[in-house]
C-alpha cells in the first residue's frame, strides 16, 4: 500500500507507466518554427501521438546558466507560471547558432566551448563542453505534458460536430505513451480520476482535468546529487528505484519519519549534482506538488551516470540549468535567480529560548531571571500560541499577558528580545478585528464554489488569508505596525508556523487543492503559500520601523526564495538521537539551495530528551545557524538549569562558545547575504575533488574555516572526524593541538567535548567576553585567532556594523576588513573603501596557532606610531599570544613579528 | 584609550556605628576584605598565585590572571567578579561580564562607568525598601515564630494527648482483650449445654420422625398391595406384578416371569403379610400406577452443578438491593442461575424429601429454649466485645499513623493534619489538604481532579521541611500522573497564596504557615549584618 500514490492516481500512474517505458519520446522539434532573437530561441515541439504542439523557449542567462521553458503552444487557458520567486527577469546573453541541419541545431553557450544541441527527432537537448556531455534533457523520452482540455461531458454537450477538433485532441493523453493506454480506450477507462479524485473523505475537483508535466535529465559522470529539501534524509540523495520518489509538497507532518523521501513542511525544487570535475544545479521552478525520481547506474562498470526525472501536477516546465562549474559558482548562479539569505539582526544568531508555552508574564520574567542566575546568555524568549487570546493572532491572553509592554520593557532592560507567534489561520469570529477585515476585504482563500474557504486549526474554524494576493500581503504587513499590533514593541519579532498551510481537517492536513487563490487553484501554487506568509510578515516588520530595522521572521513552510525573508527550522522533530543526527543533513541540504538560516529544535520537540541527549543537542545546536531550544506543551520543563549543576555548566559552556563565535557567524551571514554562499557547508563544497567527502553528513564546515564534528552518539566515547585537505593542517579550537589534513582522526570525547577545528590558513575573530545577551557584547573588543598554514600564511576577515539596521546596505555603514598573516606580519586592510562605520571595539588579543617564538612584536598604526607588544609563547603547542594590541578594530594596522 | 586607564575608585564609606568618615582607596571592584592584595605600585600577584604582573596591569582591561583577579573592575576576565559597595544598601558581587554591559546591576551604578548607560543610584531607596520589607518580614517572622512556638507547644500537647490516648487505648485494649477472653469462656460454657439440649431435642425428633416414616411406609404398602392386587383376591401374583417394568432388576426393559418371581421371593403370589418382605425389596423403585408416564431416568447431578445449585440457594439469602450494586455482574449470574436451574434434574426433589420438608420440627421445649437464649446472649456479648476491641484497634492504628507522621522536627506541622486550605483562581478552586491530597475543581461545574497524594517532604537537604511533594495524582493524557510541589514560606496565617502549572500536569503551590518561620535574628542584625564597613 502506498498512501501517497493512492491519492494521486494520475501522477502515480504516469510515473509507473513512464518509468516503466523509457524510450523513444513522442516529441519532435519542428525546426522550421525555430526563431532566434537576441534574448532567446523559440521552437515548437509536436507530440506525434496526438499532434498537440508545445512551445520551447531557450535562454542563455548571464552567469553560465541555461533556462528551458516549455508550455503548451495554445493552452485552453493560461497555465500557472510561478511569480515572485525570481528576483528579476534573469538577464540574458545572446545565443548564437553554430550549425543547423534536418537533425537539429547547435548553439553556442558562449565561452568554455560550451554548446547546446537541440535534436529534432526525437526531441532532446544536450549541453556539451567540448566533447563531453554535461547534461541531457529528454534523453530518456520522459518529457510529458498533459495539456488542458474540456471534460468529456462538456465536450459532448458542446457537440463534437460543431468543432473540427480532432477526437485525439479532446482526449489526447499526450502525457502517456501508447503502451499505457491508448487514447481510444482511455475515454471510459481513465475518465475516473481525471476530473475528480477522492482521497479518504475528501474530494478533489479538478476543473482543468489532468495537467501534469514531466521531464527527465541525465547527468553523465555524476554519482552524487543533493538538495531538493525538505526531507528527513541523508545529505546525498538516494536512488528512488523501487521506492517512492522524493516528494515536494508542503505538509504539516505529525512526528515525521527519518530516512524517508516523504514530503515535509517546505519545498525547494533545486537539485545539485557534483562530481570531482564539476558541480551543476537544476532549478525546477514549479510550485505545484512535485515528485523527483533518481536513478543511477552506480556499481556497474559503465561510466557513472545519474538520471533524474521531475514530475509536477500542474504549471509549466521552467527549468534553470546552472552549469557551475564550481560549487561556489552554482551558489552564485542560484542566488542571482532567487536572491540571497536575508541578513539577520546579529542577535538572531544568538541563542533562542522557546517552549510551548511560557505560561504568563511571571513565567517569562522567571525564565529570564533563571538565565541570569545561572549566568547563561540568551537573546530571545519565545511565546507560542497559548499567549494569544483564544488563538487570535495579534492579540494577548488578557489574564496571562495583561501588560505585554511591561514584559517587553523588562526584556529591553536586559537588552533582550521576544518572538511571538503569528500563524496564517484566522479564527472565524465576528468579534475578531483581523477576521472581520480580511472577510470584508475579500482577502480569504475561496473554496471552489466561491465562498470563503474554511478549515479547522488551533482556533477552531479558521479562514486562510490569500497571501498570494499582493493587496492582502500589504494589508497583513500593515497589521504589524506598533499601533495595530497592540502590545508590540521594537524588540518583538515574529514566528510564522503552520503555513504549509496546516488544515487539520483537510486532505493530508493541508488545504484542498481545488481551493482558489484568485483565479488559480491551490494545486498550482501550493508550495508558495508559506513563502508568501513569511514575505508579508517580514515586510510588516520592516515597515513598522520605517524601513530602518532588519526583520527577523521564522517560518516552517518555505519555497525557493524563502531565504530572502528570514529563518527556517526543521519543524516538529522528536527528542531522539536519530533526530539530532538528521539535523545536520537537513540543514546542509537547505544551505546548498540558498537557505542558510536553518536549525532544528534543540532538545527535540516531541517527547522528553535524556539529559545526555539534551546536552549533546545544545553542543550541536551551538554550531548550527539557527540555535533555538523548543519543547512540546506536554513535556516536562527543560530550561538549561533544571538538570543539576554539572549539566547546567555543560549547557552554559556550549552557549558561551556560540556567543564567543558570534563575530564569525555574523560575518558568514554577511557573506551568505552578499554572495549566496552557504553558512553551514558540506565538506565537498570546499574540497570538491576529495571524493571521501561526497557523502559525509555527520560533520560540516562553517564557512571555510571551522570544521565541526558534533558528538551525536549516545554514550559516545570518541568520534572519528575526517580532516580534509592534503598538505593542510587543522587546529583543535579548544586545545590548539595541530592535526594534519587528509586523515581520519579519532578524537576521544567526554560529555563536555564539542570537536571543532580551525583550518590552518584562516583567521577567526571572536569576542571572548561573553555577556548576558549579544547586544551587551556589541562594543566589546575582539580576539583574533590566527591559525597558520604550513606555509605560515593565514587570511580572514572582520565584518562589523550596527547589528540591526539596513544602514549597512543603504548607507554603506559597515566595516569590512581583510586580515592577513604573511611574511611574519599580521595586518588589517580595508576591504570596502566606500564604506564607513565607527566602532568602539578594539583588538584585545591575538592568538597565533602554529607560530614560532619571535624576539619581539611591533604594532604599527597608520599614524606612524610603533608600539612593542608584550607576548606569551607556549612552546608545547606553538601558540603565540600577543597581549593587548589595543588598536581600534576599524583602522589599518600591522603587527610585525621579528 | 579609556580602556587602558588604571581605574581607581575613591569612595567614601560610613563606618557603621561611629559615623566617622574615613577615606579609603582601592582598585575598582575590589571588596574591602581583599584590599590588602592590591597594593599600589607594587607588583600584583594573582590571587591564585599563578603569575605576577606590574600593578599598572591591574584593571587595565586585559585579563592576565587565570583566576580573573587582576581585573576586578573590568569585564576582561571571563571568570571575574565585581564588588559593588552599594552604600545605603547591601554590597554585592556581580559577574565581571555585567560590567559596562549597559544594564544597571549595582544600585550604586558603579558597574556602569563606561557604557553610556544612565543609571540612577537607587541604593538608599532600595535600602529603605528593603529595610521596610525586612521589617515587615521580621515582624511576620517574629509573630510567626511565636505562633510556631505555640504550634509546637500544641503539637507537643497534642502528641502527648495522642500518646496518652494511645496508652489509654492500649490499656483499654488489654481490658477488652481480657473481657473478650472471659466472654469467650462464658460463651463456651453456655454453648455446651445448649448444644447438648439441642442434640437431644433433635434426636427425639429424629426418632419421632422415624416412627412417622414407618407409619407412612405401612400405609403406602397397603395401598400398593391393593393397587397390585388387580383381581382383589388378597394375593399379588407374578402376573399382577409383571406390569411394573420399573422393578426390572437388570434394567433390560423387560420384566420376565422369573425375575418377577424372584421379586416375590420365589413364590407365585404373596398375601398381605408376605408382601411386607417383598415390599421392602421393591418400595424404592415402585411407582404408583396413578402416574401414567414413566419417570425420567435418574441423573446424578454432577458435583459442579450441585455446588452451583447450593450457591444458588445461598444467593437467595443476599439482600435484594445488593444485586443493584453490580448490575452487570448480577445479571450475568442470574442468567447462569436460570441455566443451572434448568439443568437441575427434577428427581432431586424426591417425594420423600418433599414429605420431609412438610414435617417441621416442633419448637424447643422451654428448658432447651432457656439454654439457647443464654448461649445467644453469651455470643452477643462476645461479639460486642470483639467489635469494641476492633474499634480500639482501629483508633490505635489511626493514632499511631498520626503519631508516626513526620510533622517536622518539633511536630510544628501537626496542626495541618486533617485540615484543608483552598485558593480560588479565575477558573478553578484549588484545595490543599496537607499530608493527604491536593485537588482542583473547576469553578463553573465539572468534576474534581486529583493533583497528587501526599508523598514526602522534598526540600533541599538543609531545609527539608520547606517543600512538600504530592504525587500519583490523576493521569495526564499522553503525560505523567499529576503532581504538586508545595513551597512553604513563613507567614502569620496558614494560606495557599498561589498556584501555577509550570510544566504540563506538574503543579506548584505556594503556602504560607507560621510553622516554617525561623527564629528571627535581631532586627539590627538583619539590616546591617552584611553591610561592609
Amino acid at each position: 500500500y502506498d498512501p501517497e500514490c493512492s491519492q494521486y492516481v494520475l501522477l502515480c500512474a504516469n510515473r509507473t507507466c513512464l518509468s516503466g517505458f523509457p524510450g523513444q519520446s513522442p516529441y519532435r522539434a519542428l525546426l522550421e518554427t525555430l526563431e532566434l532573437t537576441n534574448t532567446k530561441l523559440t521552437l515548437q515541439l509536436i507530440n506525434d501521438n496526438n499532434k498537440v504542439r508545445l512551445l520551447l523557449e531557450l535562454y542563455r542567462l548571464q552567469g553560465n546558466m541555461t533556462r528551458v521553458k516549455i508550455n503548451e503552444l495554445k493552452p485552453l487557458k493560461p497555465r500557472f507560471e510561478v511569480p515572485d520567486v525570481l528576483i528579476n527577469d534573469p538577464p540574458t546573453e545572446p545565443l548564437s547558432l553554430l550549425s543547423q541541419d534536418e537533425n537539429g541545431v547547435v548553439l553556442s553557450l558562449g565561452a568554455d566551448s560550451q554548446w547546446l544541441i537541440v535534436s529534432a527527432k526525437p526531441f532532446r537537448l544536450d549541453i556539451m563542453e567540448g566533447r563531453e556531455v554535461l547534461l541531457s534533457l529528454n534523453s530518456r523520452g520522459l518529457l510529458a505534458f498533459e495539456h488542458l482540455r474540456i471534460p468529456l461531458l462538456t465536450a459532448l454537450a458542446n457537440g463534437l460536430k460543431r468543432t473540427s477538433t480532432p477526437f485525439s485532441l479532446l482526449f489526447p493523453f499526450s502525457f502517456s505513451p501508447p503502451q499505457c493506454f491508448s487514447p481510444a480506450l482511455s475515454i471510459g477507462l481513465h475518465e475516473d480520476g481525471m476530473w475528480e479524485e477522492t482521497f479518504k473523505s475528501h474530494t478533489d475537483n479538478k476543473p482543468n482535468g489532468p495537467s501534469s508535466i514531466s521531464l527527465d535529465f541525465s547527468l553523465p559522470g555524476v554519482e552524487h546529487v543533493y538538495g531538493i529539501p525538505e526531507h528527513a534524509d541523508s545529505l546525498k540523495l538516494k536512488t528512488t528505484d523501487g521506492g517512492d520518489p522524493y516528494r515536494l509538497f508542503n505538509l504539516d507532518v505529525f512526528q515525521y519519519e527519518l530516512f524517508n523521501p516523504m514530503a515535509l513542511y517546505g519545498a525547494i525544487p533545486v537539485m545539485l549534482s557534483h562530481s570531482a570535475q564539476r558541480t551543476m544545479g537544476i532549478f525546477w521552478l514549479n510550485a505545484a506538488e512535485t515528485w523527483v525520481d533518481i536513478s543511477s547506474n552506480t556499481g556497474s562498470s559503465e561510466t557513472p551516470q545519474t538520471d533524474v526525472r521531475w514530475i509536477s501536477e500542474s504549471g509549466i516546465i521552467d527549468v534553470f540549468i546552472m552549469l557551475g562549474p564550481t560549487p561556489t559558482d552554482v551558489f552564485s548562479q542560484y542566488s542571482s535567480l532567487t536572491g540571497t539569505q536575508a541578513f539577520p539582526p546579529l542577535s538572531a544568531l544568538a541563542y533562542h529560548q522557546c517552549r510551548w508555552n511560557y505560561n504568563d508574564q511571571e513565567d517569562v520574567a522567571a525564565v529570564d531571571q533563571g538565565f541570569d542566575e545561572h549566568d547563561i546568555p540568551y537573546d530571545f524568549i519565545w511565546l507560542d500560541i497559548e499567549h494569544t487570546d483564544g488563538k487570535r493572532y495579534f492579540t494577548w491572553d488578557p489574564h496571562k499577558f495583561p501588560q505585554p509592554k511591561d514584559m517587553l520593557q523588562g526584556l529591553v532592560d536586559k537588552r533582550r528580545k521576544m518572538v511571538t507567534i503569528v500563524d496564517p489561520h484566522i479564527k472565524v469570529d465576528s468579534s475578531y478585528k483581523i477576521h472581520n477585515e480580511i472577510r470584508s476585504k475579500g482577502f480569504y482563500v475561496k473554496n471552489k464554489d466561491g465562498g470563503d474557504y474554511e478549515g479547522w486549526c488551533w482556533p477552531g474554524n479558521s479562514g486562510y488569508p490569500d497571501f498570494t494576493n499582493p493587496e492582502m500581503r500589504a494589508w497583513w504587513a500593515s497589521m504589524f505596525a506598533y499601533d495595530q499590533y497592540e502590545g508590540s514593541m521594537e524588540n518583538m519579532y515574529t514566528w510564522n508556523d503552520m503555513n504549509e498551510p496546516s488544515v487539520f481537517n483537510g486532505p493530508e492536513v493541508t488545504m484542498h487543492k481545488d481551493a482558489l487563490h484568485g483565479n488559480w487553484e491551490n494545486r498550482d501554487l501550493h508550495n508558495l503559500y508559506g513563502l508568501y506568509v513569511q514575505m508579508a510578515t517580514a515586510e510588516g516588520l520592516i515597515e513598522r520601523s520605517g524601513g530602518v530595522e532588519r526583520p527577523f521572521v521564522l517560518t516552517r513552510a518555505f519555497f525557493a526564495g524563502s531565504q530572502r525573508y528570514g529563518a527556517v527550522w526543521t519543524g516538529d522533530n522528536t527528542a531522539e538521537w536519530e533526530h539530532l543526527k538528521i539535523s545536520i543533513p537537513m540543514c546542509l541540504s537547505l544551505g546548498l539551495v540558498g537557505v542558510s538560516f536553518c536549525g532544528a529544535d534543540v532538545g527535540g520537540f516531541f517527547k522528553s530528551p535524556s539529559t545526555e541527549l539534551l546536552v549533546r543537542w545544545y553542543q550541536t545546536g551551538a554550531y548550527q545557524p539557527f540555535f533555538r531550544a523548543h519543547a512540546h506543551l506536554d513535556t516536562p520543563r527543560r530550561e538549561p538549569w533544571l538538570f543539576g549543576p554539572e549539566n547546567t555548566a555543560l549547557i552554559r559552556e556550549a552557549v558561551r562558545q556560540r556567543y564567543a563565535l558570534l563575530p564569525y557567524w555574523y560575518q558568514l551571514f554577511y557573506h551568505a547575504h552578499h554572495s549566496g554562499q552557504p553558512v553551514m557547508r558540506p565538506l565537498w563544497v570546499e574540497y570538491p575533488q576529495d571524493t571521501a567527502t561526497f557523502s559525509m553528513d555527520d560533520q560540516f564546515l562553517l564557512g571555510r574555516d571551522l570544521l565541526v564534528h558534533p558528538v551525536t552518539e549516545e554514550g559516545g566515547r570518541g568520534v572519528t572526524a575526517y580532516l580534509p585537505g592534503k598538505g593542510e593542517v587543522w587546529f583543535d579550537v579548544h586545545t590548539f593541538q595541530k592535526h594534519n589534513g587528509a586523515q581520519n582522526l579519532y578524537i576521544p570525547v567526554t560529555i563536555s567535548s564539542i570537536p571543532v577545528f580551525q583550518r590552518g590558513g584562516s583567521i577567526i575573530p571572536r569576542k571572548a567576553r561573553v555577556r548576558r545577551s549579544s547586544s551587551c557584547m556589541e562594543h566589546d573588543p575582539y580576539t583574533l585567532f590566527v591559525a597558520l598554514s604550513p606555509k605560515r600564511f593565514a587570511q580572514g576577515e572582520l565584518y562589523i556594523d550596527d547589528g540591526h539596521t539596513f544602514n549597512f546596505d543603504k548607507q554603506k555603514q559597515f566595516i569590512h576588513r581583510r586580515l592577513s598573516f604573511a611574511n611574519k606580519a599580521l595586518s588589517s586592510r580595508n576591504l570596502a573603501p566606500g564604506s564607513q562605520f565607527i566602532t568602539p571595539s578594539w583588538i584585545e588579543k591575538i592568538v597565533i596557532l602554529g607560530a614560532s617564538k619571535p624576539s619581539k612584536a611591533t604594532l604599527k598604526t597608520p599614524d606612524g606610531k610603533e608600539n612593542l607588544l608584550e607576548f606569551e609563547f607556549d612552546a608545547s603547542m606553538s601558540v603565540l599570544t600577543l597581549r593587548k594590541p589595543g588598536v581600534n578594530a576599524g583602522v589599518d594596522w600591522t603587527v610585525v613579528l621579528q | 584609550m579609556s580602556c587602558a586607564l588604571l581605574l581607581l575608585l575613591t569612595s567614601l564609606a560610613l563606618v557603621m556605628g561611629t559615623g566617622t568618615a574615613v577615606e579609603i582607596q582601592r582598585p575598582r571592584g575590589v571588596p574591602q576584605s581583599k584590599r590588602q592584595f592590591y597594593e599600589e605600585n607594587k607588583p600584583f600577584t594573582c590571587l591564585d598565585g599563578s603569575s605576577t604582573i606590574p600593578f599598572d596591569q591591574v584593571n587595565d582591561d586585559y585579563c592576565d590572571c587565570r583566576d580573573g583577579s587582576d581585573e576586578p573592575g573590568t569585564a576582561a576576565c571571563p571568570n571575574g567578579s565585581f564588588h559593588c559597595t552599594n552604600a545605603g544598601f547591601r554590597p554585592a558581587f556581580i559577574p565581571s561580564s555585567r560590567i559596562n554591559d549597559g544594564i544597571c546591576d549595582c544600585c550604586d551604578t558603579t558597574d556602569e562607568y563606561n557604557s553610556g548607560a544612565t543609571c540612577q543610584n537607587t541604593c538608599r531607596e532600595m535600602g529603605r525598601k528593603e529595610r521596610e520589607s525586612l521589617q515587615i518580614m521580621a515582624e511576620i517572622t517574629k509573630e510567626g515564630f511565636l505562633l510556631k512556638q505555640q504550634l509546637i507547644h500544641e503539637a507537643k500537647r497534642g502528641q502527648e494527648d495522642k500518646q496518652g490516648k494511645l496508652t489509654e487505648l492500649q490499656g483499654s485494649k488489654k481490658g477488652l482483650e481480657g473481657k473478650m477472653e472471659a466472654l469467650r469462656t462464658v460463651k463456651k460454657t453456655a454453648e455446651d449445654p445448649e448444644k447438648e439440649a439441642k442434640e437431644r431435642h433433635l434426636k427425639s425428633w429424629e426418632e419421632q420422625k422415624e416412627l412417622i416414616r414407618m407409619e407412612k411406609d405401612k400405609t403406602r404398602m397397603a395401598e400398593a398391595f391393593l393397587e397390585l392386587d388387580d383381581d382383589a383376591d388378597g394375593y399379588v401374583s407374578v402376573a399382577e406384578l409383571q406390569s411394573h417394568l420399573e422393578l426390572d432388576p437388570d434394567s433390560d426393559g423387560s420384566l420376565t416371569e422369573t425375575e418377577t418371581q424372584g421379586l416375590l421371593g420365589g413364590a407365585g403370589k404373596v398375601d398381605t403379610s408376605t408382601f411386607e418382605t417383598v415390599w421392602s425389596g421393591i418400595k424404592d423403585k415402585y411407582l404408583s400406577e396413578g402416574l401414567s408416564d414413566p419417570p425420567a431416568p435418574v441423573e446424578t447431578p454432577k458435583e459442579e452443578e450441585s455446588r452451583d445449585f447450593v450457591s444458588d440457594h445461598d444467593s437467595d439469602h443476599y439482600p435484594e438491593d445488593y444485586a443493584g450494586e453490580e448490575e452487570d455482574v448480577e445479571d450475568d449470574e442470574e442468567d447462569d442461575d436460570h441455566e443451572e436451574e434448568e439443568k437441575v434434574p427434577p428427581t432431586v426433589q424426591t417425594p420423600e424429601k418433599r414429605e420431609d420438608d412438610e414435617l417441621s420440627m416442633p419448637p424447643y421445649d422451654t428448658e432447651t429454649q432457656i439454654l439457647i437464649d443464654a448461649a445467644q446472649k453469651a455470643r452477643d456479648d462476645f461479639d460486642e466485645a470483639e467489635r469494641a476491641l476492633r474499634e480500639v484497634d482501629g483508633q490505635m492504628k489511626n493514632l499511631e499513623k498520626e503519631i508516626g507522621f513526620d510533622f517536622g522536627p518539633s511536630a510544628e506541622f501537626a496542626y495541618l493534619y486533617s485540615q484543608c486550605y483552598e485558593l480560588s483562581t479565575s477558573e478553578y478552586i484549588y484545595r490543599l489538604c496537607p499530608f493527604n491530597r491536593v485537588s482542583q475543581k473547576p469553578k463553573f461545574g465539572g468534576s474534581e481532579t486529583n493533583l497528587g497524594l501526599w508523598g514526602q517532604w522534598a526540600g533541599p537537604e538543609e531545609n527539608l521541611y520547606s517543600v512538600m511533594k504530592y504525587d500519583h495524582g490523576q493521569g495526564c493524557w499522553q503525560g505523567p500522573n499529576r503532581s504538586t510541589t508545595v513551597k512553604l514560606t513563613c507567614g502569620k496565617e496558614t494560606v495557599v497564596t498561589s498556584t501555577s502549572e509550570p510544566s504540563r500536569c506538574e503543579y506548584l503551590m505556594e503556602f504560607t504557615t507560621p510553622a516554617v518561620c525561623q527564629e528571627p535574628a535581631s532586627l539590627d542584625e538583619v539590616l546591617h549584618g552584611h553591610t561592609e564597613l
